[in-house]
């Protein structure tokens, strides 16, 4: 019952904003290539879904998203793992990665357009760069945050270095790999636009670069609204992903089965602290 | 001198950690040795190089002098008959009860099939018939230390290092452990290196116990603790218990410390 009307209430909040909206702009008669009424923004929506303009440019930004999250998603493990687990590769990357970290990354989408033309590459590798970072940090912290306790104990076993990178440093590492994932999958996506506004021929990005020349308010705010969509759905997808890769995580089960006496922190939780990222 | 029965062998064995402020003496010529069987506590004030003496016979700490054998070779590494308990459970939350206490087997690549089995009796040996697909994080504390020691012993080690095993558990529960550790320990049999802060858990437990003085920790004595077993909690009650603990407390007052 408490959630049927709590439903309600969320509805009935959303649905007076979208009057209150709707009936400012007319009461005000704001001009459309200001602020459009969600009634235009509404219809901009339906008939670019309609034409089949909206999916065939959505889907593009997709594929640059997804190829993009990808590639740096897997330069950035493979890297992290690396310089986590060799001192040398540490020694000679390192102020590198410090220098990289610190550069707005989305400042080099100009340069990488230039070099790798108006096409899905550049999109991809815009994308792939802003996703690569998020995960080189995350999977360094990661794997470099085993507890020493844990360590001693598998040393104690006779583990070998193998042993304890499978069998201990890579599953305390996934909380905070996934932690990267969740970030660098909205990073990707804000790669693939940002180097759809410097140049493309495709892209819901470059949409609303042309939209904004051709002073289509409702048009742009109608993208907008696809685009959290999007984000939206992309970051469900990693927190299944997360539920099923950490099914042992006592934050991924229902609250009701453990009491507060009950619950345990000493060996239990794995507490990722993801590094903090910046695009 | 009888090597063979001698599981554990300390000889002039010294620690010196180098640090920042420079070198820290743990642990100076300590000597004793430990018969095979037999159950050895050892008590000494915080700091005094009590966990350093386990890692070395656990062979993942390197000594900075002396020699120490564990059944009458020298040290030179981890080794596989020996268990390890840590202060703390140390368990991996992404493995079951049982894939825990599977662990040293998944190490050792002992077989699965033949220590499953295995696995599943120690746990109800200590207790906790019905948790093996638990996650660690649904047990209590104390069922954690449990499943540690589980681990501890399912790859049939023949010694048990334990490092202040029930340090972190209400007095209830510990004595109730003790117990249990007693129980374990006269079924099985192994050599037990006990370390703990407890003067009257090291009397109720040990054959023996070593007392050590402040860092850097030296031995100081040797008491020799003769109560028949299975020893109820009730011993603890008795005159001659009592006289054993009155008497390794006296050893620190004289050293002028209280930890116990
Ligand atoms: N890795 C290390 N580096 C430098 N000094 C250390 C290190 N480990 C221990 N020490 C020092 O060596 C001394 C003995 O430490 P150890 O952990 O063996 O003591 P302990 O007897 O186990 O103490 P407690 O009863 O509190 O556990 C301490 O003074 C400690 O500061
Ligand atoms: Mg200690």
């Amino acid at each position: 019952m408490k959630n049927v009307r709590n439903v309600a209430v969320t509805l009935a909040i959303f649905a007076g904003s979208l009057g209150a909206w709707e009936a400012i702009v007319r009461a005000f008669a704001i001009p459309i290539f200001i602020l459009p009424p969600p009634s235009q923004v509404a219809l901009a929506l339906y008939r670019g879904f309609a034409s089949g303009l909206y999916l065939d440019h959505l889907g593009y930004t997709l594929l640059e998203t997804l190829l993009g999250f990808i590639v740096g998603s897997l330069l950035g493990f493979f890297l992290g793992t690396a310089v986590a687990m060799n001192r040398w590769v540490e020694f000679f990357l390192y102020p590198y990665i410090v220098m990289f970290q610190s550069l707005p990354k989305v400042a080099l989408a100009p340069l990488i357009v230039v070099w790798f033309g108006l096409g899905l590459t550049s999109k991809v590798i815009n994308a792939a760069l802003v996703a690569f970072f998020p995960l080189l940090v995350n999977t360094m912290v990661g794997l470099k945050s085993a507890d020493e306790d844990r360590v001693s104990l598998m040393r104690s076993l006779a583990a070998s270095d193998g042993q304890i990178f499978w069998m201990l440093r890579l599953p305390n590492a996934l909380p905070f790999v996934m932690a990267g994932l969740d970030v660098a999958m909205i990073f990707a996506l804000i790669g693939a636009i940002v180097a759809e506004f410097v140049g493309a021929q495709r892209g819901l990005g470059m949409l609303i670069q042309s939209m904004n020349f051709n002073m289509d308010v409702s048009g742009q705010f109608s993208i907008l609204l696809i685009l959290s969509f999007v984000g939206l759905v992309l970051n469900r997808g990693i927190m299944l992903i997360r539920k099923r890769v950490m099914f042992w995580d006592p934050s991924e089960k229902p609250a009701i089965e453990t009491s507060p006496e009950e619950a345990v922190p000493a060996a239990g939780r794995a507490v990722a602290t993801p590094a903090k990222e910046r695009i | 001198m009888a090597v063979a029965t001698e599981a554990i062998t300390v000889r002039h064995l010294s620690k010196t950690y180098a640090t920042r402020d420079g070198a820290v003496a743990a642990l100076e010529r300590a000597t004793f040795s430990v018969g095979e069987g037999e159950f050895v506590a050892v008590v000494g004030p915080s700091g005094c190089g009590k966990s350093t003496l386990l890692k070395i016979l656990a062979g993942i700490l390197a000594s900075s002098s002396g020699e120490a054998l564990l059944r009458g070779t020298l040290i030179a590494g981890p080794r596989r008959d020996i268990g390890v308990v840590f202060q703390s459970p140390v368990l991996f939350p992404w493995r079951t009860v049982l894939d825990n206490v599977l662990l040293p087997v998944d190490v050792q690549r002992l077989g699965r099939r033949p220590h499953e089995q295995v696995g599943v009796d120690l746990l109800a040996l200590v207790g906790l018939k019905g948790f093996e697909r638990k996650y660690p994080w649904e047990l209590s504390g104390g069922m954690q230390q449990r499943v540690a020691i589980t681990r501890a012993l399912v790859h049939d080690p023949a010694m048990l290092l334990m490092d202040e095993p029930f340090g972190a558990l209400d007095a209830m529960t510990r004595e109730h452990m003790n117990l249990e550790l007693q129980r374990i320990w006269l079924e099985r049999r192994k050599t037990v290196l006990f370390i703990t802060h407890s003067i009257p858990e090291a009397v109720f437990l040990a054959d023996r116990v070593l007392v050590m003085t402040a860092r850097p920790g030296r031995l100081l004595d040797d008491v020799r603790v003769d109560l028949a077993r299975p020893r109820p909690l009730d011993v603890m009650n008795t005159p001659e218990f009592g006289a054993h603990v009155r008497h390794i407390r006296h050893l620190f007052n004289v050293q002028g410390r209280i930890d116990a």
